[in-house]
């Protein structure tokens, strides 16, 4: 009975810490990139204070029940990859759901909100969100056959589908496999170009182009569970590149620093690109990420 | 269906804090004054820094910028844009043409005044206002959203009737739909 309370309140804690690292990376974006044209910027805590207005606004909307589910869903996506990703290295404080195979789950779940929101979002009838899903499922077309190629070498390499298992090894032969399998890595961050949906790849929510896409009939509660959903996802994203690939953390500051290292690949690039169109999109991602995602398979089956 | 738990005063200072420092704002291009609107927010004015911000869509949006003169057609659109928004929302009247008709005080098919027909809560003059003048109506609009004097949706669902009136006065052909705001 005292493990499960455990295990429950870890897990509060784990949800509780990813909001505000990803709250806080975002509010850093921002500056970042206003620091990049040339602007003050708002302050790192601005997301905070949007995301309490956005809470604190009424919400008269309804477009009926899938309408309402459909945060619902990005919520729990990002709340189960959550759970199964280990945060730290030697995880006494934050526990997690890790089952022999949790790579291939993460596969499978890391697509699953964006699917039931674009379940949710077909049912508002904006022709907007209609365009912005078709989208955004062919811009995923395109990112996740270089991140599973980056991920399959890696399980080749080492003979497991445990992400665990992965963490082990890098902590017991100190080596990070980003030095073993530097190929896998450049497939996996070019693909996480995409996962994380900045720009020059915003092609999905283009706020000038498509009105937001599939968020346009979304205001107030329903964007704040958006924006907490996309903030713990972006953590997440954060930490599994990290497990995978730099040897994961033994304390919270070696994890905030390489998740920011991490993070600043995605933001940066974007800070000076503008938007591909889709089909740009899917061209990138099926040109030089998969080349590397071939070779890292190639190089993980025969060196 | 207004919010008025106005009894809670700490909640609703917090509330009132985080309404003024994250204004998202919708600026419906109508008049000249839409040109002002990306010198506010880009390098050299940088609202950003304020927390305004742009919103997409009247949805996500919290304060509706009117940049200039309205033609009877686009009230129409303003209005139903007006009315998608969600509550608390404010707006922000823009240049002289919102306030008397500015230098179309006499055409045939704009309107003269503004909250004849929507609340307003902050007039901003100029013909154009320069960005200063702007985001010293920002200013202005937060300090009263600040006090929680910046009740213009409120007004606007107490008084339906006189605007609705005002409206349907100008508006020739009103097929509205009923909203469920």
């Amino acid at each position: 009975m005292e493990t499960i309370l455990i295990n429950i309140l870890g897990a509060i804690a784990t949800f509780l810490l990813a909001f505000v690292v990803g709250m806080t990376y975002g509010g850093l974006r921002r500056k970042v990139i206003a620091r990049i044209q040339n602007r003050y910027g708002p302050p790192f805590y601005q997301n905070f204070i949007d995301a309490f207005k956005l809470y604190s606004k009424n919400t008269a909307i309804h477009h009926g029940a899938m309408h309402f589910l459909g945060p619902a869903f990005l919520m729990v996506s990002s709340v189960v990859a959550l759970m199964i990703v280990p945060v730290l290295t030697d995880n006494q404080w934050f526990p997690n759901l890790n089952f022999h195979g949790d790579l291939i789950f993460l596969i499978y779940i890391m697509t699953f909100g964006p699917l039931g929101m674009a379940l949710g979002a077909g049912q508002t009838g904006n022709p907007n969100s209609a365009i912005g899903i078709t989208r955004g499922l062919s811009q995923m077309v395109g990112f996740e056959i270089p991140w599973v190629m980056a991920l399959v070498a890696l399980m080749i390499e080492h003979h497991t589908t445990s992400l665990v298992d992965l963490l082990n090894y890098q902590t017991q032969t100190g080596t990070w496999l980003i030095f073993e399998n530097p190929l896998a890595f450049i497939a996996a961050i070019l693909a996480s170009l995409g996962m994380f949906r900045y720009s020059p790849f915003n092609i999905v929510g283009a706020p000038t182009e498509l009105a937001s896409g599939p968020v346009s009939e979304n205001g107030g509660k329903f964007l704040f569970v958006m924006m907490s959903s996309g903030s713990v996802f972006a953590f997440v994203k954060l930490t599994l590149l990290v497990d995978i690939f730099l040897g994961g953390a033994g304390n919270l500051i070696i994890l905030l620093v390489k998740t920011f290292i991490i993070y600043m690949i995605p933001v940066t690039y974007g800070a000076v690109n503008p938007r591909y169109r889709t089909e740009q999109a899917v061209q990138y991602f099926w040109g030089w990420p998969l080349i590397f995602g071939f070779a890292a398979i190639i190089y993980a089956m025969y060196f | 269906m207004y919010y008025d738990k106005t009894q809670d005063r700490l909640t609703e200072i917090i509330k009132n804090f985080a309404r003024k420092h994250s204004l998202w704002i919708l600026a419906y291009g109508t008049g000249c004054g839409a040109i002002e609107v990306p010198a506010t927010m880009t390098s050299r004015y940088d609202a950003e820094r304020l927390g305004v911000r742009g919103a997409a869509t009247p949805r996500q949006a919290d304060v509706l910028l009117i940049t200039g003169y309205l033609t009877v057609k686009t009230l129409k659109r303003v209005i139903r844009v007006y009315e998608q928004m969600q509550d608390p929302k404010y707006v922000i009247g823009f240049g002289s043409c919102a306030i008397n008709g500015g230098m179309y005080w006499d055409s045939y098919n704009t309107i003269k005044q503004l909250d004849l027909y929507l609340p307003v809560d902050v007039y901003i003059s100029g013909c154009m206002p320069r960005p200063e003048a702007v985001l010293q109506g920002f200013g202005k609009l937060q300090s009263l959203i600040k006090e929680g004097k910046a009740d213009g949706a409120r007004k606007y669902k107490d008084e339906l009737d006189y605007y609705r009136g005002n409206q349907q006065k100008i508006i020739k052909n009103w097929d509205f739909p009923d909203y469920n705001w």
